[in-house]
């Protein structure tokens, strides 16, 4: 294989970005020079630090010696996003594992400043596991399929590295800020305005670096992947800028105003909050399920004309099922019904996909027997099919008098991220880790049946222990005596959770286990090592032809 | 059909294009009637803005992550109006920004919480939890006691609030920062002043310390006068205008 060529002079991407590197560190020691709000200097030194750090990596590689060939893919991008992914999956789980048992043990809240509680790491668990680690696997699988499916390398040359970078500073900064207090506590949306514009610049660089891969692509059709992963980008940027519109105090502080209030706040958050669902969770998870499920299993997708239907429709219905969030609360009913009622055709669209993404297996059902990565994938979907179906069923008024409020919205989260977005992303890099670092095949296949195993227990312990606790804790919530008084105190019912608490930490730390393992298998292979109690030759799927029926 | 698609397949500004529209409709449709129909918000009487001090109870709240586990929102059901009281009206988050709803009682709803317990009972639970509730699985919060409140930027928080819409009059945000201890003092200079610009607020040292201004003081000022503003006696709530 040929070097790729060192570029001559220094390209105007690379300009640019200097000079918007150049601008930023300036406007960081300005602005820390002026705050005197302490957490506000902590992080106009991150950001200052960063740029900096930015403008010196760039001049170490000379300004011009910055592979840009055009024909050949970023690779290094992918590498980097494989690592990120499982660094910051590893950290969320963690951090999930913690809280966990916190809500078992409370004395696990240390004492003292408070930095350490409940409270503050929530948000980061919940922010770690969907925003760095789904984050970083829905940005890397998309730099990886844009340039594979469209055969043209990521437009911006070195564009796709600001926005890598950029939003690792943007996750540094919202996880310092979550510990620190920094936080306008609107749920999966909590970092503070100065964060939502950084991550705004950041967002709209993705888009324009992905949408000019699209527009220099070789092909004339843009592949349904890409179709995912663009709706996406666009619709988080919607939601993303509409739900944290806000007014600081100063623009030397930290801590800004929503613009919406009450009733308003509420809808345009679960607006926001249910499509972070819809298309960070979904629509980008989808795009990744619509290139590596055939991929893998060499097979083309089982119907395009459904990955259209399924397409619009996932897209138009996912939208409108928000107000499923505030059943019964101060929300006007017009907007409940309507709410409710899109949750429920959405099962539809959903369940499409899945059938789309299952019935790509027609022909190569043996795959699930001999690659566990393939079985790790068919399961995720198959998660997926089954928390898009409780989903509307929870949407039903009546079934959310009794699930809201209740552990039984927390053990459908974790059906559909555990399941679905962690097993198809784990599927994705075991596949894109050989692939990119020109391996024959994983370190070892066993340590991914091992990780699929512990993971699998792991959910299962999970979401069955926060099925007995919600439904127990929502009937007895409503439980009268025969006197016709409440039956239990509110503590009561706390009481009657604990056991169920131990067992649902022991699902999130058997699920934290199998991402430490696949860590490790992950480390040997990119290190280019094959387990030698499994021979090469019997476990290659890759390199396997179809196999023969 | 399958033609037709082949125009936004081979165009990537029209489908982003595309894309956009579909994604606007939901949204349009359910938020904005909310800003302008009119009965989206209950006529009450009683709702005013929050004291300075109870606005920054507030800001604890909202910083330290008590809406992860605890709601404001009391729904119409028969066993939550018994455990916790009326159940929730829109008009009573009018001027929360944000809003404080919350999505999950691993403890119990607060939107009515004000005037049940006691300052002592508060400042004791928030200290030492289990001391109080045995089975509780809260976490200690005895830190507030220690940290002041900050009074350089009280009017500016008032005056941001205003610009998002919370009806604070030029004389509240004059007095802002003198307001913001003269709740905490029923003998101060201005106890007649700040009892016009805000009916009903409670006004008295909260955290058992009158000598300093605490987080303790805020937080619970404004655990205190949660749901306690609306006055319920002057409320129909089956009179057509608050049926929605």
């Amino acid at each position: 294989m040929e070097k790729s060529m060192p570029r001559k002079g220094m390209g105007l991407d690379v300009l640019t970005l200097a000079v918007v590197l150049i601008v930023l560190s300036v406007l960081g020691l300005l602005w820390s020079a002026g705050t005197q709000d302490p957490l506000l200097q902590v992080h106009t030194w991150i950001m200052t630090g960063a740029f900096v750090l930015g403008l010196v990596a760039l001049a170490m590689k000379g300004f011009a010696g910055l592979d840009n060939d055009q024909s050949r893919y970023n690779e290094g991008i992918i590498k980097a996003g494989v690592i990120a992914t499982l660094f910051w999956g590893i950290v969320g789980f963690l951090v999930g594992v913690i809280i966990a048992f916190q809500l078992a043990f409370p004395a696990l809240n240390i004492e003292g400043i408070g930095w350490l509680n409940f409270g503050r790491l929530r948000p980061i668990h919940t922010s770690a596991v969907i925003f760095a680690f789904g984050g970083n696997a829905l940005m890397v699988t998309s730099f990886y399929v844009v340039q594979r499916t469209n055969r043209a390398r990521l437009a911006g040359g070195i564009w796709p590295w600001f926005v890598f970078w950029g939003y690792q500073l943007f996750i540094l900064l919202a996880a310092s800020g979550y510990i620190m207090g920094v936080t306008q506590s609107k749920e999966y949306a909590e970092p503070e305005w100065y964060v939502d514009i950084w991550l705004t610049v950041v967002w709209v660089s993705y888009l324009l670096v992905f949408l000019g891969t699209l527009m220099k692509r070789k092909q004339a059709h843009i592949y349904v992947a890409n179709w995912f992963y663009l709706s996406f980008i666009v619709t988080v940027a919607m939601l993303h800028i509409v739900n944290n519109l806000s007014m600081p105090v100063t623009l030397y502080g930290i801590k800004s105003y929503s613009a919406f209030s009450g009733v308003q706040d509420a809808l345009t958050q679960w607006w926001y909050g249910h499509n972070a669902v819809g298309f960070f969770l979904t629509a980008g998870f989808l795009g990744i399920m619509y290139y590596f499920v055939p991929k893998r299993a060499e097979r083309p997708v089982y119907s395009y004309r459904l990955s259209i239907i399924h397409f619009w429709a996932l897209i138009f219905t996912y939208i409108w099922a928000g107000p499923h969030h505030l059943h019964y609360t101060a929300l006007p009913e017009w907007t409940q019904t309507l709410g409710m009622v899109f949750s429920v055709v959405l099962w539809m669209p959903s369940w499409g996909g899945m059938i789309n993404g299952l019935m790509t297996l027609s022909g190569a059902w043996d795959k699930l027997r001999t690659d566990p990565v393939m079985r790790m994938m068919v399961v995720s979907v198959a998660f997926y099919g089954m928390s898009t179906f409780e989903g509307p069923v929870m949407a039903i008024r009546s079934v959310n008098s009794l699930s809201h409020y209740t552990d039984w919205t927390v053990g459908h989260v974790h059906s559909g991220t555990l399941g679905w977005v962690g097993f198809v992303s784990f599927g994705a890099i075991y596949c894109l880790v050989p692939w990119i670092w020109k391996r024959k095949r994983l370190y070892s296949n066993d340590m991914v049946e091992w990780h699929f195993w512990i993971a699998t227990i792991g959910i299962v312990f999970y979401i069955t222990s926060m099925w007995v606790s919600g439904i127990m804790q929502g009937l007895m919530w409503r439980a009268y005596n025969s006197f016709g008084f409440l039956e239990y105190s509110f503590v009561e019912t706390v009481e009657a959770m604990h056991p169920y608490y131990i067992i649902r930490a022991t699902g999130g730390l058997l699920f934290l286990i199998g991402a430490l393992i696949m860590a490790y298998n992950i480390w040997r292979t990119i290190r280019g090592d094959v387990r030698k109690v499994e021979p090469l030759p019997e476990a290659e799927p890759l390199a396997a032809a179809i196999p023969a029926e | 059909m399958l033609e037709k698609h082949q125009v936004l397949e081979k165009n990537s500004i029209l489908l982003t294009i595309g894309i956009l529209i579909v994604v606007a409709i939901g949204g349009l449709v359910e938020i904005a009637p909310l800003f302008y129909i009119e009965n989206t918000i209950e006529k009450v009487k009683g709702m005013r803005p929050y004291t300075p001090l109870e606005q920054f109870g507030r800001n604890v709240y909202t910083r330290e992550g008590c809406y992860l586990c605890h709601s404001q929102m009391i729904r119409p059901l028969r066993d939550e109006v018994e455990r916790y009281g009326h159940y929730s009206l829109a008009a009573e988050s009018m001027y929360d920004h944000p809003f404080q709803w919350g999505s999950k009682r691993t403890g119990p709803d607060l939107a009515r919480v004000g005037g049940k317990y006691s300052d002592e009972w508060h400042r004791e639970h928030m200290k030492n939890p289990q001391g109080i509730v045995p089975e509780s699985v809260m976490p200690t919060y005895a830190f507030l006691s220690d940290n002041m409140l900050d009074d350089k930027l009280v009017a500016d928080h008032l005056k941001a609030l205003r610009i998002v819409g919370v009806p604070y009059t030029d004389e509240q945000i004059a007095a802002a920062k003198s307001d913001l201890v003269t709740q905490l003092d029923e003998f101060a200079d201005d106890y007649d002043g700040f009892v016009a610009r805000y009916p009903n607020a409670a006004v008295r040292d909260f955290d058992g310390d009158p000598e300093h201004a605490t987080e303790m003081d805020a937080l619970i000022a404004y655990l205190q006068m949660l749901g306690t503003l609306v006055d319920f006696d002057q409320y129909e709530a089956l009179a057509d205008e608050n049926l929605r």
